[in-house]
C-alpha cells in the first residue's frame, strides 16, 4: 500500500505547483504577461519564512502568514517599479523584462548571502497518521489542509468580494471595466499581492516540506507551476489548481515506476503535448464571446 | 449640462475629431448622427475619460471634466454604455449589474435598483443566474443599459444601441431610453439610425470625418434636404 503514500506525496508537491500556478494565471488573466519573476517570489517567500523562524522563532502559520504580507508587498512593488509601464508595449518587451527581474532577484538574493544551501528546522509535526489503514506522513496532510484552506479562500476572495469581481472585469474588458469607475491600476496591482502572496506561502511550505532552500529553487518549480497553468488553461482559477495537481501527481507516478530520471521531463512532455493537442489547456474556453 | 468646446482628439498621427463642439442641456435628449468612422464613438471615449482631449475643455456641471480619469467622471454621474455593448461575458447578468454599481456603498439601495432594471427589463430578471455572453444581442443591449444606469447617472451616453438588432426590439429599446429620460435622466444618443434617433430626439448634431456639419432641433434635422439625402434616404 505504499501507492497510498505515492499518491499523497503527488498530491502535496501538486499543491505546491497550484499555489505557485495560481500566481501565473491571475497575473496573465489580468494583463496577458507570463510573469516568469514569478517562481522567484516564491523562493524569497521561502526565504522569508525561514528567516521568521530562525530568527524571530515563530511557528509554521506565523511564518507562513509573514511570508505571504510581505511576497504580496514585494508582488505589488515588481508590478509598480518594472511593468506598469510596459502595459501598451509589445508582449515581448514585457516579457524580457519579467526575465530580467527574475534574474535580478535571484542574484542580488545570491549577492547578498551566497548561493548557499539553507536548512528549514522541524516545524511540522512529522508522524506517521492512519488513514484507511494506511500510514500517511502527518506534514503532507497539513500540506494538503493548508492549500486547500487557501484556495477556499481564493475563491471566495475573486467571487464574492468586490475586489475579485473587479478582478475579474478588467481580466474581461478592462475599457469596460473603467467605465463602470473601477480603478483599473488598483486591480491589477491586488492581483499581483494576491498571486504573490499565495507563491510565499508555496514557498513557506516547500520549505517545511523538502527542508532545504537556495536562491535559484524558484526555478525548476516556477516552470512547472507554469505548465501546470497552461495545463488548467492559462487564465483560469480552478485549471491551474487542478492542473498543479495533475502535475505532481503525475511526476511522482514517473518516480514510482523508476523512472526518477524521467521526472522533470515529464513535465515537459505534458507541455508539448498540451500545446500540440489542447493549447487553450483542459478547462481553456475555445469559443470566442459574442460582440 | 454638458459643454465641449473645441475639442480635438487623435490617436497617434491620426486626427479623429477636429475642433468638436457641443452641448447638452438638462433633461434633454440629443443625438449625434454620422457614419461610419465619422468619430462618433471618439466623442463618447473622450467624454467618459477613456481619451484624453489634446486641446479644447469640457465642463459637466460647471466643472472641468476633460483629463480626469474614467472613474472619477463615472462618480461625477455620466454612464457611458459603448459601442458593441461590452457586457462582462464569464459573468452573471446579476453581477454585471452589481459591477455598474461598483462606486456605490448603498447595499440596500442598490438591491432596489437591481429590482428596478428587471422591472424596465423584465428578461433579464428571468435571466439573472444566466452568463451574460450566452444572452441574445437584444438581450446584452439591455443589459449594458441596466448596467450604466446601475451608477445612477444624471447623464447617459449610449453609443449605437440600435446595432444590429431587429426593428421591434429597436423600438422597444427607444421606449426605454424615452422612459429613462422621461424620470430625469439626460441623454446623450449617438446613433447611424436616424430617423428613429431623431424621432425621440430634442436637438440633434452631424458629425463627418470628425467635424460637426450641422446641428439644430431635431424637427430642423429631419427636414433638412442635406440629412435627407445622406442619413434619412435608404428608411
Ligand atoms: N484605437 C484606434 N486607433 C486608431 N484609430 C482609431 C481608433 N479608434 C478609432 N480610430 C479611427 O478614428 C476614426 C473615428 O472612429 P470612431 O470609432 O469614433 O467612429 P464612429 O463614428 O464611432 O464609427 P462607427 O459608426 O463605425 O462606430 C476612424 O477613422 C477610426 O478608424
Ligand atoms: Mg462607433
Amino acid at each position: 500500500m505504499e501507492w497510498i503514500q505515492q499518491l499523497v506525496n503527488g498530491i502535496s508537491v501538486g499543491s505546491i505547483y497550484a499555489l505557485i500556478a495560481l500566481g501565473y494565471t491571475m497575473v496573465y488573466g489580468i494583463i496577458k504577461l507570463i510573469n516568469f519573476a514569478h517562481g522567484d517570489v516564491f523562493m524569497l517567500g521561502a526565504f522569508i519564512g525561514f528567516f521568521a523562524i530562525t530568527r524571530w522563532d515563530v511557528g509554521f502559520l506565523p511564518a507562513l502568514i509573514i511570508s505571504m504580507v510581505l511576497c504580496a508587498i514585494i508582488g505589488v512593488i515588481i508590478e509598480r517599479v518594472a511593468y506598469k509601464r510596459l502595459r501598451s508595449a509589445t508582449r515581448i518587451a514585457a516579457l524580457i523584462t519579467a526575465i530580467g527581474v527574475s534574474f535580478l532577484i535571484e542574484y542580488t538574493m545570491i549577492f547578498f548571502r551566497g548561493p548557499g544551501l539553507e536548512t528549514y528546522p522541524e516545524v511540522l509535526p512529522n508522524t506517521s497518521i492512519d488513514v484507511f489503514g494506511v500510514s500517511v506522513s502527518s506534514k503532507s496532510i497539513l500540506i494538503l489542509i493548508v492549500t486547500i484552506i487557501l484556495m477556499i479562500l481564493l475563491q471566495f476572495i475573486v467571487h464574492k468580494t468586490k475586489i475579485g469581481k473587479a478582478m475579474r472585469a478588467v481580466s474581461l474588458d478592462a475599457d469596460a471595466a473603467r467605465l463602470m469607475g473601477i480603478n483599473v491600476d488598483n486591480t491589477i496591482s491586488a492581483t499581483f499581492a494576491i498571486g504573490s502572496a499565495l507563491a510565499g506561502a508555496a514557498g513557506v511550505i516547500f520549505g517545511a516540506y523538502y527542508t532545504r532552500i537556495e536562491p535559484l529553487m524558484g526555478v525548476l518549480p516556477g516552470l512547472k507551476a507554469f505548465i501546470a497553468a497552461v495545463l488548467g488553461g492559462i487564465g483560469n482559477i480552478p485549471g491551474a489548481m487542478v492542473g498543479g495537481l495533475v502535475l505532481g501527481v503525475v511526476e511522482t507516478v514517473v518516480s514510482a515506476f523508476g523512472f526518477s530520471l524521467w521526472r522533470d521531463a515529464a513535465a515537459f512532455i505534458i507541455l508539448i503535448l498540451i500545446l500540440i493537442l489542447k493549447p487553450s489547456g483542459l478547462f481553456g474556453k475555445n469559443t470566442r464571446e459574442k460582440v | 449640462m454638458l459643454k465641449v468646446n473645441n475639442i480635438d482628439v487623435f490617436y497617434g498621427n491620426i486626427h479623429a475629431l477636429k475642433d468638436v463642439s457641443i452641448e447638452v442641456n438638462e433633461s434633454e435628449i440629443v443625438t449625434l448622427i454620422g457614419a461610419n468612422g465619422a468619430g462618433k464613438s471618439t466623442l463618447l471615449k473622450t467624454l467618459s475619460g477613456l481619451l484624453k482631449p489634446k486641446s479644447g475643455t469640457i465642463s459637466y456641471l460647471s466643472q472641468q471634466i476633460n483629463g480626469k480619469q474614467a472613474q472619477a467622471i463615472v462618480k461625477s454621474g455620466i454612464s457611458h454604455v459603448p459601442e458593441g455593448r461590452r457586457v462582462f461575458s464569464n459573468m452573471t447578468v446579476e453581477e454585471n449589474l452589481e459591477l455598474g454599481a461598483y462606486l456605490r456603498k448603498d447595499r440596500d439601495g442598490i438591491k432596489k435598483d437591481i429590482a428596478n432594471v428587471y422591472d424596465l427589463f423584465p428578461i433579464l430578471g428571468e435571466r439573472r443566474k444566466q452568463q451574460s455572453g450566452t444572452l441574445s444581442g437584444g438581450e446584452q443591449q439591455m443589459l449594458a443599459m441596466g448596467r450604466a444606469l446601475m451608477a445612477k447617472p444624471k447623464l447617459l451616453l449610449l453609443d449605437e444601441p440600435s446595432m444590429g438588432l431587429a426593428p421591434l426590439i429597436v423600438k422597444q429599446i427607444f421606449e426605454i431610453i424615452q422612459m429613462v429620460n422621461q424620470q430625469g435622466t439626460t441623454v446623450l444618443l449617438v446613433e447611424q439610425n436616424a430617423n428613429m434617433a431623431l424621432s425621440i430626439a430634442d436637438r440633434a448634431y452631424v458629425i463627418e470625418t470628425g467635424k460637426i456639419v450641422l446641428s439644430g432641433t431635431a424637427k430642423e434635422l429631419q427636414e433638412s434636404e442635406q440629412v435627407k439625402a445622406a442619413y434619412l434616404g435608404a428608411l
